[in-house]
């Protein structure tokens, strides 16, 4: 019987069920030291000295700086400009600066209360419209860190025939991860080999970041994941410094040391989803048709470039919507300002220019005196669509069936109508709306990306039996482990239970790119296909049939191994070749696919005191093929609750470069309380090239909330609130 | 977490006598009772070194005493157990009603009501209930016992006036002389669970046959650096009729006696805003 | 001074350490029992939850002398992979676990809520019972499900 399309149990489930999973701070690791850091408390200056406490009694402890590094004192990712340690110049609040380990957690908490850092402060920017004003320059020459151009056919020829235009411009903040397993790792030296430990979604990114810091090979430096407590991103990149940080301690130690760190260190010191202000001027032919999509991006990077290139990139990339215009230009541009490097959080830029974006339908609605619903129809994509890259859209496309899907089940035309008539009636003590979106998502990375990555993959029939997926993409609770073994039994025609997902760990598995990007099944899950498929046809070949017993597939392994370890078939990224891209000019197929997404919220807001409750939620996504129908729901809800989350709730405050809101006390996200009822359809339009047709599903759901619930509190209380969250404070300034 | 349990020295008091004598010796000891908000700033590292009377003994503090005149409440019962005591929940309905949006299950199992008043947080949940049903707070010390009204127990954000070696015994609540006409407890928090208050009321009205009123009892939370009644907007109803215009008249009256900020939660305006609306709605929809 | 006693899972156990040691690190480092978890010190995840006598309570905010001759339920004392007990078992069926970060303390609060409620529990109940548990990963409604699917199992098998 086929598993995928079905509910297999999941993997790890009983383990997490029980207590008995692993994370990082469960492991007890025999004469372990516990690390801390040392944080800039200022956002950008020179460090003068670092003072130590004389009356502490530092022989207790290993101090760690700039100088103990022994190889490029850098978190090597994009480009060259993020040093592991502060080293004479600070550049945000909380950049590390030293670090201590003492074997008694709370004596090093003490240690680090008697270092005090002599700084000399500079000038420095906090803001998004400080930095692209250029109050002060603090980076490079202008602020920017990257810029991109999208131009699609003349946007002034299409204004010339437009008859109506309409512009609006939109904000968005950062947003925290808020995985509820803060940023954990460990490391010690074992046999000449570094070996690096924890809380980690990529572990070749921390293997390539490692590899320059202690001036290593590959082979001198082992990377295991953990079982991992979440991470939407927000492990993306950190563990690569929080690895570093824990490699110099155990080096200089000569013990192995772990860094835990509390919640308030990590929702202030490690990255946060990119802010952005989006503008869009927009023409329409009287029909509603879309002639013309002029758009500006600015988002806020923070200190250093970290990923910000790419982030930049998928929301420049998905700027214009699911929607079809002969003439767009979309420039972008990420800015640096003196505050914590923002980085990946699912939807990676996205979510921010899609919320600008079909929030403007609102605005255009307006204008035109007609339903957002009408023009969407009259300009979404379809098979034979052309993007503002300028890229065919061949198969796949779903975008239509996902909101028509919406619409109906949520039961949009009649609430529509009932909500203003309810509107009306003073006596209710609440006002209604319902407001929709639809998005699209590209699946796997951006344009040339995936060839550059060129991942692998692969399974392995062990001599005695053992058959094992080997991918490094990790299980953060998205289902991975289970996916796989579905993905790898369907192909080998071999039972689910034989097959083992192997434990993302670079001595043991090939490097499938990061656990990002809502990849991992579409791309890795393809090439564990691939390898799968190839494994079943060598043990065909070598045994005459497939093994119906495990005593048959011992035998087979016996003979397919004939006297190796193993046999291992490992397949590697092909390009399709119906897909071009071209970084220079931004043209071309930016991604392979895209999956869509609609979205409705049914909402209320309370006249007395402006709360807004969700009555219900109602969302289809076109995922291509579901290879496990249940996680893909679980997906989808929990994606699009952290998106409630950012429409409504969740906003870091910053104050001088710093967040000051870094609890989850005043850093708010949704309970259960706070979270509505979900009505989830999962649609399936195959993508050729995926495994079993499937597309991405990691992160779609996050684009859809945001602009549906401000659709529906605009026309709850009749104002368009172009800022998220969209909080009682917020819609009793637009109300007064 | 950053605290070290090693530093600490913990007193463990088997009676109220005792514990008396204990703080009294060391006024700088603090008190755990339930340690919801204790613990966090032991978590944070910023008590470390310091001695903690451990409260946890004193089981007669545990106890909810009903009698003719009212109910007498431990300072160490639990939100939990106050909001399920059948006589509190009926004759105390806001102060329960209060306690069920404290937290959420785990911080009203371990909180207690005279931990809560001990810490004299702004945002205090219970404080308005507490102020509208004219409360008074036993305390016990090295020179006796004596008495304070709720209100007058707080001298500021998270300060108290007890002096030096007094403990929170009980909080006495009398009965109200008869029901009233129209109660209310609303809380406006930062979500719908585990929440704290961005503003916070209690209001207990009394009206006679023909809708004049007789007693208004108005108290609101977070808008000020302690609990308020609303003495003037009290007064401007008191003998009157109520009806829109008296409803409009005292919830212009609000900033008389509150005084709320910006903070990382909400805004002044905001909570301004918000409050007059349910000081309005509430006094219109008694007038119905 | 004298060691603090109390119930741990059902096993009596005696603690001679420092006297304010929060009972989740008297858990996780004296017990070794590492199933309950620290997300946040605040008492605002739920990830730490056991149940104090009966009652669930955020186990980073305990200091063990406090609990003296207290009964500690932790996650440890509901079922093993091999054997789940009837709610993790919903938990497996349902999905109601991702990532399992916040699994131990969520199935705690709602053991405690089952206890109480049975089969009386529904939507709205064990979403409230469960408020005082983030998830970051479900966007609760699994959970949900897996409690109800419980709370109906144990009704089926009572009649």
């Amino acid at each position: 019987m086929p598993s995928v399309g079905r509910n297999e149990r999941r993997r790890e489930g009983p383990e997490k069920l029980t207590g008995r999973a692993l994370y990082l701070d469960d492991h007890s690791i025999p004469g372990c030291l516990h690390g801390v850091t040392v944080r800039s408390s200022i956002p950008r200056g020179r460090v003068k000295a670092v003072h130590f406490d004389p009356a502490f009694p530092w022989e207790e402890c290993v101090v760690v700086t700039a100088k103990d590094i022994p190889g490029r004192n850098l978190v090597a990712l994009i480009e060259p400009d993020q040093p592991l340690l502060a080293d004479g110049v600070v550049n945000h609040r909380e950049e590390p600066i030293a670090l201590i380990a003492h074997a008694d957690r709370a004596r090093a908490y003490e240690a680090l209360k008697r270092v005090t850092v002599e700084y000399e402060p500079l000038p420095a920017v906090l803001t998004l419209d400080e930095s692209a004003a250029l109050k002060q320059v603090v980076y490079k020459k202008d602020n920017v860190i990257k810029s991109y151009l999208i131009e699609r056919g003349s946007v002034e020829e299409g204004f010339a025939r437009a008859d109506f235009v309409v512009e609006g411009e939109y904000r968005v903040p950062a947003q925290e991860q808020a995985y509820i397993e803060n940023n954990a790792m460990a490391a010690w030296e074992e046999d000449g080999v570094m070996v690096v430990t924890g809380s980690l979604q990529c572990p070749y990114y921390v293997l390539k970041a490692m590899k320059e810091i202690l001036a290593r090979p590959a082979d001198k430096i082992r990377v295991v994941q953990t079982v991992t407590g979440g991470g939407f991103g927000g492990k993306e990149e950190y563990p690569s410094m929080l690895a570093g940080h824990c490699a110099l301690l155990a080096l200089k130690a000569k013990r192995p040391v772990k860094m835990v760190y509390d919640r308030h260190e990590d929702m202030a010191a490690t990255t946060k989803r990119h802010p952005a202000l989006v503008r869009h001027k927009t023409g329409l032919t009287k029909d509603g048709r879309l002639v013309a999509q002029d758009i500006e991006v600015v988002m806020d990077g923070g200190a250093y470039a970290t990923l910000t290139s790419v982030v930049l990139s998928r929301g420049t990339l998905h700027a214009a919507g699911p929607y079809e215009c002969p003439n767009v230009r979309v420039r972008s541009r990420a800015v640096a300002t003196n505050t914590p490097p923002n980085g990946a959080f699912r939807g990676f830029g996205a979510p921010q220019t899609l919320h600008a974006v079909e929030l403007h339908w609102e605005k255009i609605a307006a204008a035109m005196n007609v339903d957002a619903l009408q023009l969407r129809r009259v300009n979404l994509f379809k098979v034979g669509s052309v993007t503002a890259t300028g890229q065919l859209l061949r198969e796949s496309v779903g975008a239509s069936d996902c909101l028509e899907t919406v619409v109906k089940r949520s039961d949009y035309a009649k609430k529509r109508r009932a909500y203003d008539a309810w509107n009306k009636d003073p006596k209710k003590p609440t006002w209604r709306g319902i407001g929709l979106s639809v998005v699209h998502h590209g699946a796997g990375f951006t344009g040339s990306g995936e060839v550059y990555l060129a991942s692998r993959a692969g399974v392995a029939l062990t001599r005695d039996g053992g058959l094992f997926v080997l991918a490094a993409s990790t299980e953060i609770g998205q289902g991975t482990n289970t996916m796989f073994a579905q993905v790898a039994s369907d192909a080998l025609g071999l039972p689910m239970d034989w097959i083992q997902v192997e434990t993302p760990d670079t001595h043991k598995v090939p490097d499938s790119g990061p656990t990002v990007a809502s990849r991992t099944c579409m791309v890795v899950g393809g090439l564990v296909q691939r390898a799968a498929t190839r494994l079943k046809a060598d043990l065909e070949a070598a045994y005459g049939h497939l093994p119906r017993t495990r005593a048959e597939l011992k035998a087979a392994a016996a003979a397919l191994c004939a006297g190796r370890a193993a046999h291992r078939v490992e397949m590697e990224f092909e390009k399709p070749k119906e897909v071009t891209w071209d970084d220079a000019t931004y043209r071309g197929d930016a991604y392979g696919v895209y999956s869509y997404g609609a979205f409705a919220a049914d909402l209320e807001v309370d006249k007395t005191t402006y709360e807004v409750r969700v009555l219900k939620a109602t969302t289809a996504q076109d995922i291509g093929k579901a290879i496990h129908p249940l996680f893909a729901e679980g997906q989808i809800i929990g994606g699009c609750t952290q998106g409630l989350g950012w429409a409504l709730l969740e906003e870091p405050v910053y104050k001088d470069g710093v967040m000051v809101n870094a609890q989850l006390t005043n850093y708010v996200i949704p309970t259960s309380l706070d979270t509505p009822p979900f009505d989830v359809v999962v649609i399936e339009k195959p993508y050729s090239r995926g495994p079993f047709g499937a597309k991405g599903v990691g992160e779609l759901p996050m684009d859809v909330p945001g602009p549906a619930v401000a659709a529906a509190i605009k026309q709850a209380v009749g104002r368009l609130i172009p800022v998220l969250p969209i909080t009682p404070e917020r819609i009793a300034k637009a109300l007064s | 977490m950053r605290g070290d349990a090693k530093s600490m020295t913990v007193l463990t008091p088997a009676t109220p006598a005792e514990a008396v004598a204990l703080l009294s010796r060391d006024p700088g000891a603090l008190p755990l009772a339930g340690g919801t908000d204790l613990m966090v700033g032991w978590n944070m590292g910023l008590l470390n070194g310091r001695v903690v009377l451990d409260l946890s003994r004193l089981d007669a503090w545990r106890r909810v005493k009903a009698a003719r005149g009212g109910v007498s409440v431990g300072a160490l019962v639990t939100h939990a157990a106050l909001r399920r005591h059948p006589v509190v929940s009926k004759r105390f309905p806001l102060l329960s009603a209060a306690c069920a949006t404290v937290g959420a299950a785990q911080i009203q199992n371990r909180g207690t009501l005279g931990g809560n008043l001990a810490n004299a947080s702004p945002a205090a949940d219970t404080f308005p209930a507490l102020a509208v049903y004219e409360a008074s707070v036993r305390l016990t010390g090295p020179s006796g016992p004596r008495e304070l009204p709720v209100l007058e127990l707080f001298a500021g954000v998270k300060k108290t006036r007890l002096r030096p070696g007094e403990l929170i015994a009980s909080v006495e609540l009398p009965f109200p002389e008869k029901a009233p006409s129209a109660a209310l407890f609303r809380k406006v928090g930062t979500r719908l669970a585990q929440a704290i208050s961005k503003t916070m009321f209690a209001g207990l009205l009394w009206l006679d046959a023909d809708g004049v009123v007789e007693e208004a009892r108005l108290s609101f939370g977070s808008l000020a650096p302690t609990v308020r009644r609303l003495r003037a907007a009290e007064a401007s109803l008191k003998g009157r009729r109520l009806d829109a215009a008296a409803a409009a008249a005292a919830a212009d009256l609000l900033d008389a006696d509150v005084s709320p900020i910006d903070d990382v939660r909400s805004t002044r305006e905001y909570r301004l805003a918000a409050s007059r609306n349910i000081l309005r709605r509430f006094l219109e929809g008694a007038a119905r | 001074m004298s060691p603090i006693v109390l119930t741990v899972n059902g096993k009596r156990r005696s603690f001679g350490g420092p006297a304010f040691t929060r009972l989740i690190d008297f858990l996780r480092e004296t017990l070794r029992l590492t199933g309950t978890k620290e997300g946040c010190g605040e008492g605002e995840c739920g990830a730490c939850t056991v149940l104090i006598d009966g009652a669930p309570v955020n186990s980073c905010l305990v200091p063990v002398c406090s609990v003296a001759g207290a009964k500690v339920e932790t996650v440890e004392s509901l079922g093993a992979p091999e054997k789940l007990s009837r709610l993790q078992q919903g938990f497996l069926d349902c999905a109601g676990a991702q990532c399992g970060i916040c699994t131990p303390g969520m199935l705690m609060s709602a053991h405690a809520h089952l206890k109480a409620k049975g089969a009386k529990a529904d939507d709205a109940s064990v979403r409230e019972a469960i408020s005082g548990n983030l998830c970051r990963c479900t966007g609760y409604q699994h959970i949900v499900d897996s409690v109800l699917c419980a709370a109906r199992k144990t009704a089926k098998r009572k009649r």
